[in-house]
């Protein structure tokens, strides 16, 4: 059952992600084909994240599509002006790509390549638009396309915001996002369920599915670094303890498990869990074991 | 007032391998003010240059260099250093340097490097900047400009990135969409959040073709006067 039909009809969905790797050997992607297959219902394609320059998400989607795994097709808005936007959201229909997750993208600053113009010509509010009206069947200055897709259109929301005004912002995006044709909702990782609950109130009236953000944690010293460096992660220290105590040996046991916990904690607020397992793709399908999914 | 800096004295140098002898040109406009290519500093470089085994045959500074006319009538009187220079330095911004460059028949190299302003017009105080985007968005944002006070010019609201009100680009920079929702919650216009801003007109922030094409106060383009009554008639 496609990620479309598991949520529109429902029922609880399971993503994960995974980012091509810096060159031109495609063995990690057919290693994470085989993990995932079958296992997740649908799997984000990242689309170079943190700005750092690798194989693209368009292709590399295609590969997923065509290994059995349903891509969720990552597109910022970085590098590419509306034209080649649209035009890469038509190639990928043609490929049978079907999610994209429309996202703004990191400033080019922070990652490989800190020269690089930044585009941001669309942002993913308005790409987003730019995604509707192609399902429309017109490109965005309003002229009809030859054949259309019928794209399934995704966004991001961050829970946890350390200021009021870049919580409320998040929400008030949420809306606009929501508005311009976003069908569901991926969420940064969560490590608090009573946060992601009140975050879930907040946000009901939008009828639309949200899948929560889930980072397995490694180590404490992942978990301190992400509070200190990542906008939007905040983990508890409850939990940063729990991954301290375990002994070498029992670390993974321990990130499986807590991941696990708050899947259990979390599902009955949500439609589905987003498992972002940043080199641990291979533990995806214990955690959802776990987790009992 | 556009902002110049000095270029790094290597990269002069390297401009200047081939030639043994060099004019240096400043300017009291900006570049005075920038501290970049005034009477001060025309005498330093002219100093370096010479301490570098260059021959400086002279120097001069105009205000402003932005003028051809006014460049050309500073350089009358110094005419022979010219000739006996193998190429002129010229310590200004971009107009400057290429103003000299068309003015005479020489090889004309540029001293300084155009600060990007990022959409300020002075030195002022105060942290608003226009964009001149020629689609003015400020209705929406409670009077904060997102083009020049968001990192990524985002037009929809904040990227997400911003940690405890700073943008992630520098813990110096306040987020701009911060500034603005606090601003609009501050005069009771949240609402204008959920304006939903269409794609910007790239068109509109390009400059006009005949913005480019025209130097609307330059004294070598006087706009023509408007002819007798009688001439028309008579035509």
């Amino acid at each position: 059952m496609s990620l479309q039909s598991k949520l529109e009809s429902g029922q609880f969905a399971v993503s994960c992600e995974f980012g091509p790797l810096k060159g031109t050997d495609t063995h990690e992607i057919e290693e994470n084909l085989n993990i995932l297959r079958g296992k997740v219902d649908a799997a984000n394609v990242t689309d170079q994240q943190s700005s750092v320059m690798r194989l693209c998400s368009l292709v590399t989607a295609a590969l997923c599509v065509k290994g059995g795994l349903e891509p969720i097709f990552q597109m910022t808005c970085r590098d590419r002006n509306r034209i080649a936007l649209q035009s890469d959201l038509l190639g990928a229909w043609v490929m049978g790509i079907k999610n994209v997750l429309a996202l703004t993208g990191d400033l080019p600053a922070l990652g490989d390549h800190p020269e690089a113009k930044g585009v941001f010509d669309l942002d993913s509010v308005t790409l987003l638009m730019a995604i509707k009206q192609l399902n429309d069947g017109f490109d965005l200055a309003g002229n009809e396309l030859k054949g259309k897709p019928a794209f399934f259109p995704g966004a991001v929301v961050k829970v946890d915001s350390n200021t009021e005004a870049a919580y409320e912002l998040q929400i008030s995006k949420l809306k606009k996002k929501v508005a311009a044709g976003a069908k569901f909702i991926q969420t940064q990782a969560v490590y608090d369920p009573n946060s992601f609950e009140k975050f879930m109130k907040r946000v009901e009236k939008f009828n639309v599915p949200i899948m929560a953000g889930i980072i397995p944690l490694k180590n404490a010293g992942m978990a301190r670094y992400m509070n200190a460096n990542v906008a939007g992660v905040h983990v508890p220290d409850e939990l940063i303890e729990k991954m301290a105590a375990a002994v070498k040996e029992d670390r993974e046991k321990v990130g499986i498990q807590i991941a696990a916990d708050l899947i259990k904690a979390m599902k009955p607020m949500c439609q589905g869990v987003h498992i972002m397992a940043i080199g641990w793709e291979k533990k995806v399908p214990a955690i959802m074991a776990e987790a009992g999914l | 007032m556009i902002l110049s800096e000095q270029k790094p004295f290597d990269e002069i140098l390297a401009f200047l391998e081939k030639d043994n002898s060099v004019f240096v040109l400043g300017c009291n406009g900006c570049a005075q003010s920038s501290g970049s290519g005034g009477p001060r500093q025309v005498e330093e470089m002219s100093e370096k240059l010479a301490a570098a085994g260059k021959k400086v045959t002279g120097s001069k500074v105009i205000d402003f260099l932005c003028e051809k006319a006014l460049v050309k009538s500073g350089l009358k009187r110094r005419v022979d250093q010219l000739k006996e220079a193998d190429a002129v330095l010229v310590l200004t911004c971009g107009i400057g340097v290429q103003c000299v460059a068309a003015a005479l028949n020489k090889p004309v190299y540029p001293g300084c490097n155009t600060v990007n302003l990022g959409g300020s017009r002075g030195e002022w105080e105060g942290t608003e900047r226009c964009y001149e985007c020629g689609q003015c968005l400020l209705y929406h944002t409670g009077g904060i400009c997102p083009l020049t006070a968001c990192t990524k010019s985002l037009v929809s609201g904040a990227c997400g990135g911003a940690n405890h009100g700073k943008c992630e680009i520098s813990p110096d920079r306040d987020c701009g969409w911060e500034l603005i929702y606090n601003r609009l919650k501050e005069r009771g216009l949240l609402d204008r959040l959920d304006d939903l801003i269409k794609p910007l007109d790239h068109k509109k922030i390009m400059p006009r073709p005949e913005m480019m094409a025209t130097p609307r106060y330059g004294l070598e383009n006087p706009p023509q006067a408007e002819k007798p009554a009688e001439e028309v008639k008579a035509k």
